[in-house]
């Protein structure tokens, strides 16, 4: 009996994973007749031949390492700072006996920081399970809701507290921006949670968040890639985790193969684009611009 | 200014003061406005998305007789399983498809301004003979140094590190000229609202007496 139901879910399964196939090429017939018309005769653009070099050799390093930590070798990557912040922030969290409250930023769950922050949801969860502490994760985007529930649940199973999941603490609030971060300031001033963390994309609600964060006296560690809202956390947070560390640390944390593999790539990316830069730069000096010139995209 | 536009930004000015309330401490007023806020906010979103994506985007299509549009369809209805406790891994395809298609048209976006502008915009040429130049090589030494901060790969310490903490510098520098800049815009947005408030009560002063 059971195997029929686990043979139905398959079925089941397969025919959602054609439809989620059938919705990209239909997102993709757009993009067909754009094709048609614009190049008419063409599929590649050369004018984007850099672009296409780019993309292979990055990702011919990140699918080289992700191989190399699926096989179980070594990849080292440092130990971030703010992690020991997020570990002290929930146990103070802890000793004061009020909550922690996770805001995972104001973007959809197909961008790449609100996905680094629903990694780090997990481990949060998976500390406050240990500890017995409330977790509140106010959310802005409706598609967040349920990747949330699913991170903090994962946490809390981990952590072998299924019980002490809590449903209701990861809230919707408004996808409208200020309302939003009225809403979180309401749950600061209301639940008064003793830390706050704060990992994702923000934009201009993230001095709100974080100033009345600091009136209520919590404990704040924030982390964005978004440059120009990072001088806000950096000025009203305990800790801000800057630009990529915030990746970083969601692979440190998992020690998930794809992400360390991802971030291994990236580095050797990073050292290679430091390469190129002072070649570049020594080409320009000796004024030969071809070679600055095919990195730009018109 | 007629009676009703008076009326209309009376309550504008009402809600306005009930939100900067809050910089003295949180008080009824300012809950009043942020559950307004909430609560409109969630009724205009939900309005928005009716007219802006369900009708034309779904509804429109089928009864042009576009069923492939049913696909998408279907997997925003299988959303609706998160309700469901047995049903709600129904929903993962959505999600998946979701995520997948944002990283899909993110990657190339990001990596051409990102990565390859920001590239050949740093390839600078170099010297002691000008000004600019020796600019130049103040400009690439900083990205080399936040890019060196930013590898994960070594720990942060000799040249390396010393490199790494220039770096962090470098990028202060950059947070505090933009911080300047958002205050300023945020300072323009209080004068706006203050200007706001002055012509209301100016106006209220003047029907009333």
């Amino acid at each position: 009996m059971e195997s029929r139901s686990a043979r139905h879910r398959l079925t089941l399964r397969a025919i959602l994973r054609s439809l989620a196939l059938g919705s990209a090429i239909l997102l993709a017939s757009p993009v067909w007749s754009l094709a048609q018309d614009d190049l008419s005769s063409s599929w590649f653009n050369p004018h984007r031949v850099n672009m296409l070099v780019f993309l292979v050799v990055f990702f011919g390093f990140i699918i080289y390492f992700i191989q190399r930590a699926k096989k179980g070798k070594s990849l080292f990557i440092r130990r971030i700072a703010g992690l020991d912040a997020i570990e002290e922030a929930v146990g103070r969290a802890t000793e004061m006996g009020r909550p922690v409250l996770y805001i995972s930023g104001i973007e959809d769950v197909d961008n790449i920081q609100t996905v680094a922050s629903m990694i780090i949801l997990g481990n949060v969860a998976k500390m406050v399970a240990q500890y017995d502490t409330p977790l509140f994760v106010p959310i802005c985007r409706p598609f967040v809701v349920p990747v949330a529930e699913e991170r903090v649940k994962e946490g809390y199973a981990a952590a072998g507290r299924p019980d002490a999941y809590n449903r209701d603490n990861v809230r919707y609030i408004s996808d409208e921006q200020f309302a939003y971060a009225a809403g979180v300031n309401g749950i600061m001033l209301r639940d008064v949670p003793a830390a706050n963390l704060m990992f994702g994309s923000f934009f201009a609600e993230s001095l709100m968040l974080a100033e009345t964060g600091f009136l209520t006296g919590a404990i704040q560690v924030a982390g964005t890639a978004n440059i120009h809202q990072l001088p806000f956390f950096i000025v009203a947070c305990d800790y801000t985790i800057i630009g990529e560390e915030l990746f970083a640390t969601s692979a440190y944390l998992s020690r998930e193969p794809k992400l360390l593999g991802s971030l291994k790539g990236s580095d050797l990316a990073k050292a290679i684009i430091m390469g190129l830069l002072a070649l570049g730069a020594i080409l320009e000096t000796a004024g030969v611009t071809s070679f600055t010139k095919w990195f730009f995209i018109e | 200014m007629g009676t009703t536009e008076l009326i209309w930004n009376g309550v504008a000015a009402f809600l306005v003061l009930s939100i900067y309330s809050f910089l003295y401490k949180d008080n009824p007023f300012y809950k009043f406005a942020e559950h307004l806020v909430v609560g409109v906010s969630a009724g205009y979103f939900a309005m928005i998305l009716y007219y802006n994506a369900f009708l034309p985007k779904l509804i429109h299509p089928l009864s042009s007789g576009q069923y492939w549009y049913v696909i998408p369809g279907i997997l925003g209805l299988l959303m609706w399983a998160r309700f469901s406790r047995k049903w709600q891994w129904l929903s993962r395809p959505t999600l998946g498809f979701v995520i997948g298609s944002g990283a899909g048209v993110a990657i190339p976006l990001y990596l051409q301004n990102y990565v390859l502008r920001q590239l050949s915009a740093s390839m600078l040429p170099v010297g002691f003979s000008s000004w600019p130049q020796i600019t130049n090589i103040l400009i690439i030494i900083m990205v080399f140094c936040a890019l060196a901060y930013f590898y994960f790969s070594k720990e942060h310490t000799g040249v390396f590190g010393g490199a790494a903490k220039f770096g962090i510098w470098t990028l202060m520098v950059g947070f505090g000229a933009g911080f300047g800049m958002t205050v300023m815009g945020r300072v323009a947005l209080l004068a706006e609202r203050v200007v706001f408030l002055r012509d209301y009560f100016h106006q209220l002063w003047n029907a009333v007496f």
